[in-house]
């Protein structure tokens, strides 16, 4: 397997973007990432989106987008995994790469989500579930965590308000991060005063529906030494993926995200490396919960412990291990297809040493962890400065 | 996408909670499958659910999907039946959604599920109540 690594990355500001259609988003960061890593010629691009089809009307994106850059002819192709589209399609280019059969692959991600109302928004979205065998009854993205959050509640007496300093410490993050949705603080109070979803989680405990693109480009360790002029080179050291159930009847435990644990440890064993050599990580926040069991499942917190470390600030930027410094899918925004993608560009602009204001200083190993529906999948990516 | 089509060859399950028992090491599977995750098995026989569990987990739903927005706050459990066997269901004739609780034992019954969809069907199938003594 060749080594692989990041020489470029781009992306469009995160939110509610009426004026800008899907492609001019898609070609916005992906003009971005190609300007960043000086390159004007790529071998692949491949396209991380959960569902253009249902957001927008438009399926066959790999065609269109290349021809949006100009380039029909290239080869390329689109992903889908939920929301762990973007983790996908990071993790299809490297395998390209590492593979040989590609020199120079530009990975993208994109949703366009506003162009329907809530409840279409909340059933495109539903679709990351079973369909047939959840979707029937009503249940939403929402409800499934919710009843995610139940169970961790009641196991291992996480708190309500221990939900609520996710999004308390994320917001906090976001205010420092311009591509970010929202630049809003919020308190503990807030998020417990605001209303309920689906019982127990409250608006400020989950993700907003955003519109958004990013991209990378990346190629073989050898030719980003050649093309660095001076920065520093990120390589991929790991990447993992795995699945679990879909549908939360057949899953085995509802306390642990399976997929996440597995993409996990595949990554660690790619890379060489333990829960103890990270130096940040963004993990998939799509609702507060999710992150909390996101750094159980990852290692960084034993099971039943992420909830008090967010608590004792142990993932806040200058805690032991910074969590979501760019704000996370919570306050940064999540444009489904986009945030994988977006997730590894986080992590390289901190080892780049680019972070500004959030910088988490000496940092060299960071991960990103991408999530599709309630765990049903889940894509883990290690980066490091070489 | 909810079809009449869909409706249709959906009725052993909806109506009737018919599952599938693997012939081979015993494992129900709702809805039945080709092949048992379990044990390999392709071998079945139609066995229909018994209709009495408890909760393991839920919500009330209080921002509903396309197709449910006459229905909130919609409550919405994961059950265990007594054979082990696991599904999503919504809870009905629910007064007070404080009310609800981990380990409330609960009886299937026949109901309406959703009926203002796009496909313009009634859709019917399996709700959890509470069950009492």
């Amino acid at each position: 397997m060749r080594d692989v690594a990041v020489i470029g990355v781009g992306m469009t500001s995160f939110g509610e973007l009426w004026r800008t259609p899907l492609r001019s988003l898609w070609a916005e960061a992906a003009i971005a990432a190609l300007g960043d890593a000086g390159v004007d010629r790529v071998d692949l691009v491949t396209i991380g989106c959960m569902s253009s089809g249902l957001f927008t009307g438009q399926e066959h994106l790999a065609s269109l987008l290349a021809d949006e850059l100009g380039m029909a002819g290239v080869p390329a192709a689109r992903v889908e995994s939920a929301c762990a589209s973007g983790g996908l399609a990071v993790r299809a280019g490297f395998a390209e790469i590492a593979a040989g059969l590609a020199e120079v692959v530009l990975v993208t991600g994109v949703e366009k989500m506003t162009d329907v109302d809530g409840a279409d928004a909340t059933y495109a979205l539903g679709t990351a579930a079973d369909a047939e065998w959840e979707g029937f009854h009503g249940v939403t993205f929402p409800g499934l965590y919710a009843m995610l959050a139940r169970v961790h509640m009641q196991r291992f007496g996480t708190t309500r308000e221990q939900l609520a300093r996710v999004a308390v410490k994320n917001h906090a993050n976001g205010l420092l991060n311009r591509h970010a949705q929202y630049h809003l603080k919020v308190s503990v109070a807030d998020v417990l005063e605001s209303t309920l979803v689906a019982d127990p989680l409250r608006l400020l405990d989950c993700s907003p529906v955003t519109d958004g693109a990013a991209a990378l480009v990346l190629t073989t360790v050898e030719r980003a030494r050649e093309l660095a002029a001076g920065k520093p080179v990120v390589r991929i050291t790991g990447s993992g993926l795995a699945t679990d159930t879909v549908s939360l009847a057949n899953r085995g435990d509802l306390a642990e995200l399976g997929a996440v644990r597995l993409a996990g440890e595949r990554a660690y064993a790619m890379a060489g490396r333990t829960p103890d050599d990270i130096h940040l990580a963004e993990v998939h926040d799509c609702f507060t919960i999710a992150e909390i069991m996101a750094t159980e499942a990852l290692g960084f917190f034993a099971a039943g412990d992420g909830g008090p470390a967010v608590e004792k600030g142990l993932t806040d930027l200058g805690g032991r291990i910074p969590v979501n410094t760019s704000g996370g899918l919570k306050s940064k925004g999540h444009p489904v297809g986009a945030t994988g993608v977006a997730q590894v560009i986080e992590i390289v602009s901190q080892l780049r040493g680019d972070a500004g204001q959030r910088q988490v200083e000496g940092a060299r190993v960071g991960m990103a962890q991408n999530m599709g529906g309630s765990g049903g999948s889940s894509v883990v990516h290690i980066l490091e400065v070489v | 996408m909810f079809s009449p089509a869909r409706a249709w060859r959906e009725f052993p399950q909806r109506y009737r909670l018919e599952a599938a028992r693997c012939t081979e090491c015993g494992k129900v599977l709702y809805p039945p499958r080709l092949i048992c995750p379990e044990c390999g098995g392709r071998d079945f026989a139609t066995e229909v659910l018994p209709r009495d569990g408890t909760v393991v987990t839920y919500t009330v739903i209080r921002v509903p999907p396309a197709g449910f927005t006459e229905q909130t706050p919609l409550p919405i459990a994961l059950v265990e039946l007594v054979n082990g066997v696991r599904l999503m269901v919504q809870i009905a004739d629910v007064a007070d959604p404080e009310s609800l609780e981990i380990g409330m034992p609960v009886r299937l019954e026949f109901r309406r599920v959703s009926w203002d969809g796009e496909a313009g069907v009634i859709f019917y199938g399996h709700k959890a109540v509470r069950a009492t003594g």
